[in-house]
Order: structure tokens, then sequence, then C-alpha cells
């Protein structure tokens, strides 16, 4: 699924955290290029 | 030493201040060269009366509980027989706010037109704190100020775009003392003394009688070398007169206002101060920050208003709702960031540490932002995805059946009314209403909860959070 691919993982702070997509998105094999969480309020 | 402390009162504040949305952080930087969308922006400001007439800072200003707000939506509605002047203090006008920047500025650094600053020291003077204001500021900040803009300060404009004034940066290689900089600090000394003046002024608080101000407030006040230094505690506690108060800041981005106020409680209950103001102004970075989906929307930019807090703390008058010390809930390092567990810390765990039940409080205050200001741009409605987690954590303890979490969440939640304001909006809003309500109405408990996004400073990738609960005093 991710072969050749990297990761962009953003998270909302009231929902699913830049973190917490890194850790699946990582499980499943695939190379984290940036996380980040932001706060839109 | 006291056993306990109470909230002896509280007053909110809004300025309806929509030609300076223009310089918060997202419309400063989006509409830079575009023409269109400037002329689409400056168009769709709200004027004061739409801003008085706004349903939901009707419900902020204490006209009405928020679950009383009518449905959505609410731009265009109106609210029967709203006031400027309203029980927990006021919306002042853009004129009156950019007279009261001047009233509290110490450095000279705002130069308001003289048309300006003679209409503003006018009104400002007819004002029910106009005896605790140093009017004669306001008259001396008239001036040249388009010979201060050619020297490169900030321009500042009545809505849409009358030029009113400008701001003068304090250092030319300082960015910490950039205009755009000072512009933010000075919005937010001017909006907490405003929250104060109304405390003192309409809960009757001798002002010589505060120990401690502590602010809450988001902007950092500093130079280069020292950014966030502070101190806008003691600096509003000087501007309004509590000679006797010393004070600090409480920094931890929109959930400050908890710890400030637990911390508040804290020095109370050991005896180190008598009385203590916890306190915020507003954020003028956020104003404007969703202006392109309230635009896409059809909608007027509704990120037009600071905000303003001040509440008192002291020890147990045997009247006044307690702060109950035992029942602070925090959101440890191990318990990680989803949000659940971020819930369940801020809210069960303080309610187990007193033996109490989720059922036993009568209002949960969460981030109580406006969803009429979050939705159009993708952002939600927080305060129900708040209610809704807390309920089902509720349904997870079996206090409630799962068809029990819509009742929950009507019952003891509330629909966002407050302006995305950060940490104003972060259940403190509530608070003069938990006062209220724990008074004269019908709740006997009360829990504050706010989360704080540390994230975002890239210094740790954790959040935060803080709960405190509020109870009735028995005498």
């Amino acid at each position: 699924m991710f072969d050749g691919k990297q990761v962009i993982a953003i998270g909302e702070r009231d929902g699913v955290s830049g973190t917490a997509i890194a850790a699946c998105a990582e499980a499943a094999g695939a190379p984290i290029a940036y996380v980040a969480t932001e706060c839109f309020v | 030493m006291p056993e306990t402390a109470v909230v002896r009162a509280a007053s909110l504040v809004l300025a309806h201040t929509p030609g300076l949305a223009r310089h918060g952080s997202k419309p400063m930087r989006t509409l830079a060269g575009n023409a269109e969308l400037t002329t689409s922006f400056l168009g769709n400001l709200r004027s004061f009366d739409d801003a008085v007439n706004y349903p939901p800072h009707q419900a902020f200003l204490g006209a009405c509980h928020p679950r009383e707000l009518p449905d959505r939506p609410w731009v265009g509605t109106g609210f029967p027989g709203a006031e400027r002047f309203a029980p927990f203090g006021e919306l002042m006008p853009e004129e009156e706010f950019f007279g009261l920047m001047a009233a509290v500025d110490e450095f000279d650094l705002l130069v308001l037109t003289p048309e300006v600053a003679e209409r503003a020291a006018k009104r400002l003077a007819s004002h029910p704190l106009a005896d605790r204001l140093d009017l004669g500021r306001i008259t001396a900040a008239s001036g040249d100020v388009a010979a201060a803009v050619t020297s490169g300060a900030l321009p500042v404009y009545l809505a849409p775009d009358v030029l009113a004034g400008a701001l003068r940066g304090a250092h030319a290689e300082d960015e910490s003392l950039a205009a755009h900089v000072l512009l933010e600090n000075l919005a937010c000394k001017a909006t907490g003394t405003l929250a104060l003046l109304h405390l003192l002024h309409d809960h009757d608080v001798d002002p010589t009688a505060i120990d401690y101000t502590i602010s809450c407030s988001e902007e950092a006040v500093g130079d280069r070398y020292q950014r966030g230094g502070g101190n806008m505690g003691k600096t509003i506690a000087s501007v309004a007169g509590l000679d006797s108060s010393s004070g600090a800041d409480v920094k931890n981005f929109c959930a400050a206002p908890i710890p400030a106020l637990v911390i508040a409680a804290s020095l109370v209950v050991a005896g180190v101060f008598e009385q203590v103001v916890v306190l915020a102004g507003g954020s003028l970075p956020k104003l404007g920050m969703k202006f392109e989906g309230h635009l896409r929307h059809g909608l007027p930019v509704l990120e037009d208003v600071l905000g303003g807090v001040a509440v008192l703390v002291s020890a147990d008058d045997g009247v006044s709702p307690r702060i109950r010390l035992d029942a602070v809930g925090r959101h440890r390092v191990s318990s990680g960031g989803a949000g659940a567990q971020i819930l369940h810390d801020l809210t069960v765990q303080p309610l187990e540490a007193v033996g109490m039940r989720m059922l036993e409080v009568d209002d949960y205050a969460t981030e109580l932002h406006n969803p009429e200001i979050t939705e159009p741009q993708g952002s939600g409605d927080v305060a129900a995805r708040n209610y809704r987690t807390i309920a089902a954590l509720a349904a997870r303890r079996k206090e409630i059946a799962r068809d029990g979490i819509e009742p929950f969440v009507a019952e003891r939640g509330m629909p966002g009314y407050a302006p995305t304001q950060g940490h104003i909006a972060s259940a403190i809003c509530y608070l003069p209403h938990a006062l209220r309500r724990l008074q004269g109405g019908s709740a006997s408990k009360v829990l504050l909860l706010a989360k704080g996004s540390l994230f975002l400073g890239r210094m740790s990738q954790r959040s935060d959070g803080m709960s405190v609960l509020l109870e009735r005093n028995g005498g």
C-alpha cells in the first residue's frame, strides 16, 4: 500500500492527533515524512 | 487559614473590532496583495448593531443562558431586547475601544486622528467606568496619523476602511516590539482592563483589597531577549488601580484559565493571599481566522470581537460557589493524546477523587466555541464533539444507557456560543453563568474543563488540560 510513498500526517486537535495517524501509518509499514497537529479555534 | 476558596464574582466583556480584523494573523497574510479578496473582506464586516444583536454575544454577556438560545442560524436573526450593556459586562464599540487602548497606552504607541481621539474621549467620558480611566491619555494620543504611517507605523482603521490611527513599533530591529505585536499586546491589555474594571464596578470590589492578579491571556509580552517575559497580570492590575496587588502570568495555550483559577484558589487556601484576581484579555491574532469559510458561505466576517474576562477568588464567604481543590482533573503525561482519554482525566478522574458520579454534575463547561463560526471553515462543532465524548464516558461507566447520551448532552451540555477567542472560549466564559446557576439557580455542581494545544509551539507533541469542580455553597 505504501510502496514508494511517504506519509505526511496532519492531525486536528479535537479529532485524531498527527502522532496517532503517524503511528497507524508506521505500523502499516509507511515511512513518515512529516507529523503535525494543528488547532483551528 | 480558610478551608476553601470561592469565586466571589466574574465579569465578561467583548470589544467589537471589525476594523482590527484585518490585523488578525490569517487576514494579514491572506489579504496582502489580493485586492479582490480584500474588497470582499471589507464589504462583509459587521455593524455594531449586528454584533450587539447577535444571539451568541448576548448569551456570552448573560442576557440568556446558552441553553436558551434559539436554534441556528443566529446570523441575521437578532435578539429581542439586546443591549450593549448586559448582566456580565458589555460589548464596546470600536471607536471607544480605540480610545480605551489609548487610555491604557503607557508608551505613546498609539496615535489617533484628532477626530477619533475627540469622539472617543467624549464617549468614554460618559461611560460608567469613566472615572477609572485616564481619559487625558486619549486626548494626548491625538496626532498626525499620516505622518506616523509614513514613518512606518501600522495604520489602524475604523471599519471598514476609515483611517483612525496608527500603532508605532518600539524598536526597529526587535521583532518582539514590532508594531503588529504591540497592537496585539495593547488590545489584550485594553480588553483585560475593561473586564477587570467591570468586575470592580459591577460587583463593588475594593481595588486596593486585591493582593495578587494572575493573567491567563494568550499574548507574549516581552522583547527579543525574553519574548514571553510577561507580566500582563501586574500590567493590568497597575492600570486598574489595584495598588496592593502584584501579579504574574499563567501560560498554557487555551487551557490557561483553569490552572490560573486553581492556582488562585490554592494561594487563598494556603493563606498566602486573601483576594486574587484571575483575568485575561482578548486575542487579536485570532480575528478573522476563518473568514474565508464565512465568505464562501455568504456569512459576514464573524470573528470580529475580542473577549475579556475577570474573576475574583477569595476565602469562603458562606455564599459564593466553592472551588473544590480536591476535585481538580489534570491531563497526565502518561495519558497520551486520545480525546476520550483526555476527557476521562478531566471528568471521571476528578469526580472519582471525591466519590461523585458524572450524573451529579449539573453543567459541564468545556470549549464553548460558537459552531456558526467554526463549521463554515470545516472545523466542526467543538462543543458538541466534547459533549458527545463526555456522555459516552458516562455510558461506558454505565451511569446512563446508550440512548441516554443525547439527553445527557442536552441537559448537562450546551451549544457553543463563545467567539473563537481561544482561552476565553475554554470554559472560563461560562463562569458567570455558573455563579448564577450555583447561587440563584437550580444547579449544585458545575465542572469547568479546558484543553491546551502544546504541540502548536513545536516544543512538545503533547496537549494539556485541567478541570475543576465548582459547588453551591451550603453556608
